[in-house]
């Protein structure tokens, strides 16, 4: 089997889990206890308002057909009408996930330059204070609450020092780099700890391993061992166990957008869901999970090229 | 669902034969358990230890500071913070606890019976799980609770339905390796019925992984719970809890840092403490 | 008499783990001269395959040598710090492994991997690198080594695997190499091949070579001269001829007695009774005694170095005019002795 078709079938995989996605995010709405239509439109629920809203979203034909014009509306793309901005809900998280692409590739590049110098170091001194010190980190780390993450980092680089702005989003390349800095050093110290963990681990695997005792018979130099042949094992995994955590950093921008007040998706969630606009939500949940099984699919495609005993079969 | 990714792969038969050997107690456990204990502790006794209420208003005796009448200080409806931390905790950690008792079990039952029967059942089974497991653990979570209404029972029912897919997932794994192994075989050979081969036979020999994950699913869990609480979602108030305590000192941060530092300490605390715990409850059931 | 390529005198090694601490090398010495092939034979765990590591330094964590010397071309080794050390290995000492598919790095295509040695050592440009690769895989018999220079481990079969790991070891044209079972992973019609091609290796480069492994039909094959290890000493050495006709250690003559003859069939297959001793609590006086069917109350206590019997022949065994008797009278070891 070729890479091509490789990559085909996983997508072939992939629907029925995205066809699983559809179904949860359906029934979300019926799973509101009493009316749905009274419950979304809250203190706005006038009866006629509510005959409006069902007769919109169809709440008054049978289950299936509900189902059929809400997965036909998605596949367009169109999840219905913000209640509160009146606006296209499709048009609003789009926006809003611009910013929020942006803060996960930020907060991804600060993890990886936080977390592999730490574990090669840890690595590399096995069992001496620096690795000690460094096995501390996932210890702590992994009890951290983001929010508390997000207020230290306020506390201690933004208000007390000025270093960084702690709040909104600034115009500008610079400006985007400068305000967005906190919010993705908060998220990245959320999963750095894991990736120091696994990273440490393979490294350590990786080290001994017996082609490492076979590059060291050839008399290579340790940093040429390390790099060409230790680090270069580990790559795979670590890649893999990166992707699955781009899972956990989508979650961690609801709070993160919301303590720095950024204009992402993360933040519109939480916003809509005060704001009981049932359609934003609906659409978030839906467009998140679909992220997340893309990334997968990305992260193992990116796995097979970088492993060759992968196989197509 | 921190972690499914770096477990350990199902144990060969050798593995499983030579198991049962010397059970350490590792520092690990030792510190772990000292740490809980205090913690575990102090919550409990929390009436015993503060003569403070935790929810009645005392607005003369708002935001106070660190004294030694108030040990942490007071919030900005002059309630103690060091008794709200010790009735918090009470709140957080019964939530946590239960909610991932109650995974743990639904998830165990649910994955046994995939593996065990396999076909269909495992077929469909498998399927939800990836379709759970497709969404942000988080932002699922959130949904259910916005859809279910605010209130405890809302936190208890999102968490449980989002967590148990772990447990299933492991339980599965481990059961399909296992039914392999030859002394399934000889049970069914001698006849046993399958509630019998499940639970004398199989279950204890696969939960060992399970418990070790429910150690960091709890300290997760935590975390959920207090980030839903900081967020507005979780415990309504007034009753005392970490996360809304965090949210509601963050406006005093430049002021009265204490108010929202001090209950994120006890978390970062807290999860020290389960970790130690897990780490040695790892060592003694001598899961790599 | 040829420059000895290596003298190997009295080395002891320790190697401490948490739960204890073993001596998997007790007072071995022995001697190679240039292009010599010196087999080492021994069961699993007698120490061997330590030994061999031990020659230049690639003992696992809690492993060092605690006593004796290494005389590489004049030098000790065990003197050499880690650097000078690297210097060594790949450049001037070569070494290939058992299993082939661990051995090589498996993300890592096998010409960067045969290449790596001389660009590391001597200053070989990428492209120079390659080219000794192809030349390389030429001499050990893999076809169309251009195209092979891509080819990631996984990807080739057992054989090939290590005719890249013997290409790899050739690299920088060391004088000796250090051979660790490489066969014992192998098919038996695929070791043949290999036993060959080392053979040829040997004859064309004149190359050292110290083959461990515990077949000794196979070590009699490529070898000049043997050495028999059990419980982390040489307890018999000399000429393969000498030492497979006439045995003067009981553990030799065990051995040999062990070894299927199709010529001559048996009724009942001879095992040496008993089991190894431990070698972190080694007995005292001769280590093979629990089992030897020669033993008397002098081999309880004392130390038993090799002795010398006959030319270049030495022995561990006081007793050892009792064994080669026994060995004669044996019609199998006696047959091959006439012949």
């Amino acid at each position: 089997m070729t890479r091509g078709m490789y990559v085909r079938r996983r997508l072939l995989l992939m629907l029925p889990t995205a066809f699983g996605v559809t179904l949860v995010t359906f029934f979300m709405i019926h799973l509101i206890p009493g009316d749905p239509a009274v419950t979304m439109l809250g203190i706005r629920a006038t009866p006629k308002a509510v005959a409006l809203l069902r007769r919109e979203w169809g709440l008054n034909r049978p289950l299936y057909e509900q189902y059929w014009l809400f997965l036909s509306r998605i596949v367009r793309g169109n999840f219905g009408t913000s209640l509160f901005y009146g606006s296209s809900a499709t048009g609003l998280i789009l926006r809003a996930s611009l910013v929020t692409l942006e803060l996960i590739v930020y907060a991804v590049v600060l993890s990886v330059v936080i977390a592999v110098p730490l574990a090669v170091l840890a690595a590399t001194h096995r069992n001496r204070i620096a690795d000690q010190a460094v096995r501390a980190i996932p210890l702590v780390g992994m009890g951290m609450p983001s929010a508390w993450i997000a207020i230290m980092l306020i506390l201690l680089l933004g208000l007390k020092n000025h270093v960084f702005p702690v709040a909104g989003l600034q115009a500008g390349f610079i400006g985007h780099l400068d305000s967005m800095f906190l919010p993705s050093l908060t998220l990245s110290l959320g999963i750095a700890p894991l990736l120091i963990r696994s990273l440490r681990s393979s490294l350590i695997d990786a080290f001994e391993a017996d082609f490492v005792t076979t590059a060291r018979s050839k008399g290579i130099g340790e940093y040429r061992v390390l790099i060409r042949h230790a680090i270069r094992n580990s790559l795979a995994s670590s890649l893999n166990i990166l992707g699955l955590q781009i899972a956990f950093l989508i979650s961690g921008t609801l709070v993160v957008e919301s303590v720095f007040a950024l204009p992402g998706v993360g933040a519109l969630m939480v916003n809509s869901i005060f704001r009981r606009d049932f359609p934003v939500v609906q659409g978030i949940t839906f467009i998140l999970a679909l992220a997340v099984i893309l990334t997968n699919l990305g992260t193992d495609i990116i796995h097979s090229m970088l492993d060759p005993r992968v196989r197509f079969e | 669902m921190a972690g499914l990714s770096s477990l350990p792969p199902p144990l060969t038969s050798d593995e499983l034969q030579r198991g049962r050997g010397s059970r350490r107690v590792s520092p690990n456990l030792v510190a772990g358990s000292a740490i809980l204990l205090v913690i575990i502790g102090l919550v409990l006794a929390a009436p015993l230890i503060s003569s403070y209420s935790p929810t009645a208003l005392n607005p003369l005796q708002a935001l106070l500071g660190l004294s030694m009448h108030h040990l942490l200080g007071t919030d900005e409806l002059g309630r103690d913070e060091w008794t709200r931390l010790l009735y918090g905790g009470r709140v957080d950690l019964e939530i946590a606890f239960l909610a991932v008792l109650a995974s743990f079990v639904l998830g165990t039952a649910i994955g046994c019976l995939a593996g065990y029967f396999g076909g269909w059942v495992d077929v469909l089974v498998m399927r939800v799980v990836d379709v759970i497991l497709a969404f942000p653990f988080f932002v699922l979570v959130i949904a259910l609770v916005f859809i279910l209404g605010p209130g405890t029972k809302s936190i208890y029912i999102a968490i449980i339905a989002t967590d148990w897919v772990s447990y299933t997932w492991i339980i599965r794994r481990e059961i399909v390796a296992m039914k392999k192994h030859e002394f399934v075989l000889a049970a069914a050979a001698l006849g046993y019925k399958h509630t019998r081969i499940m639970l004398r036979h199989l279950i204890p020999n696969c939960i060992t992984q399970a418990i070790v994950y429910s150690m960091s699913d709890v300290v997760f869990t935590i975390l959920t719970i207090v980030t839903l609480g900081f967020l507005g979602l979780g415990v309504p108030p007034p009753t005392a809890e970490w996360g809304s305590m965090m949210s509601d000192g963050q406006q005093f941060i430049t002021t009265h840092w204490e108010l929202a530092t001090f209950p994120g300490i006890i978390v970062v605390i807290t999860g020290i403490g389960l970790s130690l715990f897990g780490d040695g409850i790892a060592d003694l059931l001598r899961v790599e | 008499m040829t420059d000895l390529l290596l003298s190997v005198k009295n080395l002891r090694v320790e190697l401490s783990t948490r739960r204890e601490t073993v001596h998997p090398v007790e007072n071995v010495s022995f001697d190679l001269a240039q292009g010599e092939t010196l087999g080492i034979v021994g069961e699993s765990g007698c120490g061997k395959s330590m030994m061999l590591r031990t020659l230049i330094g690639l003992l696992p964590r809690g492993g060092r040598a605690t006593g004796g010397q290494i005389v590489f071309q004049g030098t000790d080794l065990l003197s050499l710090n880690e650097k000078q050390l690297r210097d060594v290995r790949g450049r001037s000492i070569g070494m290939i492994f058992q299993e082939p598919m661990t051995a090589l790095n498996p993300v890592m295509q096998v010409g960067e991997q045969i290449a790596e040695g001389p660009i590391a050592h001597l200053g070989f440009t990428k492209k120079a690198g390659r080219q000794r690769a192809v030349e390389l895989m030429q001499q050990v018999g893999i076809p169309d080594a251009v195209r092979r220079l891509r080819a990631y481990p996984s990807e080739l079969s057992g054989g090939m695997r290590q005719r890249v790991m013997i290409a790899m070891a050739l690299a920088c044209e060391p004088k000796l190499l250090l051979c660790d079972e490489p066969t014992t992973a192998l098919d038996v019609t695929i070791q043949d091949q290999i036993l060959k091609l080392l053979l040829e290796l040997q004859a064309s480069t004149g190359i050292g070579m110290i083959f461990v492994s515990h077949d000794l039909a196979v070590v009699s094959q490529i070898c000049q001269n043997v050495a028999v290890m059990y419980a982390a000493q040489i307890v018999e050495i000399g000429s393969v001829a000498s030492v497979l006709a006439d045995p003067t250690h009981p553990y030799t003559l065990g051995l040999l007695r062990a070894v299927p003859d199709f010529d001559n069939v048996k009724s009942v297959l001879e095992s040496i009774p008993g089991i190894p001793p431990s070698l972190a609590d080694p007995p005292i006086g001769c280590r093979f005694r629990a089992r030897c069917s020669f033993a008397q109350e002098d081999c309880a206590v004392g130390d038993f170095p090799l002795m010398l019997a006959d030319g270049d022949h030495a022995s561990a065994c006081i007793h050892s005019d009792s064994c080669r008797a026994a060995a004669q009278a044996d019609p199998i070891i006696g047959a091959r002795a006439a012949r």
